[in-house]
This record gives structure tokens, C-alpha cells and sequence, in this order.
């Protein structure tokens, strides 16, 4: 009986964990589902197909993207994704060339403002990627960056 | 145990700066050791997660791209100077850490 409770506990969990991933921010300290097949995407467009189902990306000045022209250490790569509408409700920050392009997504409670800033690992020289979502669409920009040293091993 | 996490959080008039700095070897299981040549294992930050309370404010879903020892910088609305924050972290081994941080003036 007890063991039957546990299980069930578990499927209902995991549950609850697919619909918080699903982009939905409830308030909850269950874990959301880690989009395990968005974070192995060979590439950007694969990447966001995972992560959001789309990969149509308007080129926009509402987004700002401020990153070096040259990295000494591709190991940290200062990067600062803004945003200059309302209702985002996620930044997303790729590396074009990059085995896996995808670095970190940001979902974002309306309470938060359109902005993260970060370091990230470039394996090579090539494009950073800031893709903002907000009212059903994507926006994004890129900046070069040249690549010193790469920083992701190997 | 101290937290591996070191945040801070300051109001700026009209909104909240959350900074951190965590404590993460954030390998990408491509590296290999220089002795002994054996590939060192993936251990990454996945999920990062900013709240208030019952309120999750910002959640953020990472990789191993993300530079060792991750700072995060955020903004938030509406926090006045006294709020606690609830920080929490964890990897793709199943460890965590949580911290709370308390808005200053």
C-alpha cells in the first residue's frame, strides 16, 4: 500500500515538473523539466526548436546585446542581454559555434525586468546569440566575438 | 556548511540589482585530466531559481556553457528594501544548495 503511494507520488511530481517546463512560471518549488534534447542541440536552430517550438528569429533592435569583439580566455565570456519592450518572458543566450549552442535560458516572472547578465564559455571565435521572447515571438541580435583562446575544453 | 552561493541585492530606486556568484566547477565533460588522460565527468548547474516567498520570480535553465564559477546579474521590480530572497541551485548529479539574500537600501 505504502509502496503503491510512493510511486504515485513520483509519476504525479514528474508530472508537474513537465508542465512548470512548458514555460509556464507558477509558483511552486518543484523543479521544472530540464529541456535535456534543447541542451544537446547541435545547433541554434535545433536549439531553439526544443526550447521554444520555433526557430523564426526577427532581427530587432529591441534587443541589445553587448559582448566583446575580442576574448582573451574563451573560458569567460562577458555577456549582457537586455530588452527594450514589455512582456518578455524569457532571454535565451546561445554560442553559434559552440558543440551545444545553448547556454542558459532565463524565464522571467513579469516582476522581473528584460535583462541578464552572465559569462559564458566560447569554444571558438564566432557569433553570440541573445534571443528574447515576449507576446508569442522572438527576437534576437548577435555580436561577433573573436576567440583568443577557446574555453570549452579539449 | 557555508553556502556556495554569495549573493547580493541591492534596490536601485526603482528596482532591485541581484548579483551572484556561485560556487561551480561547471565542467562540460569534454575536458580530460593531463595525467592520466581520463575524460572528467559533466557536472553542470541545470536549473537556477530566484523567489519570494511562494512566488517564483526568475528561473533560470543552464548548461555546461556557462563559464565556471557562474555570476548571474538580474533585475526585479517591486522588492522593497527588507525583502528576503529565496536562491537555489541544482546540477545534473541531483546536488543543490539554497541561500536567502535580504534587499538592501
Amino acid at each position: 500500500m505504502k509502496r503503491r503511494t510512493l510511486l504515485q507520488s513520483s509519476l504525479a511530481a514528474g508530472l508537474l515538473g513537465v508542465a512548470a517546463g512548458a514555460g509556464l512560471l507558477r509558483p511552486t518549488t518543484v523543479w521544472a523539466a530540464w529541456p535535456q534534447s534543447a541542451f544537446a542541440a547541435g545547433s541554434v536552430e535545433q536549439a531553439l526548436q526544443h526550447l521554444a517550438g520555433a526557430t523564426q528569429l526577427e532581427q530587432s533592435d529591441v534587443v541589445r546585446l553587448k559582448a566583446p569583439p575580442i576574448a582573451e580566455n574563451g573560458a569567460v565570456v562577458n555577456v549582457l542581454a537586455s530588452a527594450k519592450i514589455s512582456g518578455v518572458e524569457a532571454i535565451t543566450l546561445l554560442v553559434e559555434n559552440n558543440q551545444t549552442p545553448l547556454v542558459v535560458s532565463a524565464q522571467f516572472s513579469p516582476q522581473m525586468r528584460p535583462y541578464l547578465k552572465t559569462r559564458l564559455k566560447m569554444a571558438k571565435t564566432g557569433n553570440v546569440i541573445a534571443v528574447v521572447h515576449a507576446n508569442g515571438k522572438l527576437y534576437s541580435a548577435r555580436r561577433k566575438v573573436k576567440v583568443t583562446m577557446g574555453g570549452c575544453g579539449g | 556548511m557555508a553556502s556556495t552561493i554569495k549573493p547580493r541585492a541591492q534596490h536601485k530606486g526603482g528596482y532591485v540589482v541581484l548579483k551572484l556568484i556561485i560556487s561551480h566547477p561547471m565542467e562540460t565533460g569534454l575536458r580530460k585530466n593531463p595525467d592520466t588522460g581520463a575524460v572528467i565527468p559533466a557536472h553542470y548547474i541545470r536549473e537556477l531559481k530566484v523567489q519570494h516567498g511562494d512566488t517564483l520570480l526568475a528561473q533560470l535553465l543552464a548548461g555546461p556553457g556557462v563559464s565556471k564559477n557562474p555570476y548571474i546579474q538580474l533585475r526585479i521590480e517591486q522588492l522593497p528594501v527588507g525583502t528576503d530572497l529565496q536562491i537555489s541551485w541544482l546540477d545534473n548529479r541531483g546536488q543543490q544548495d539554497s541561500t536567502t539574500v535580504t534587499v538592501t537600501g
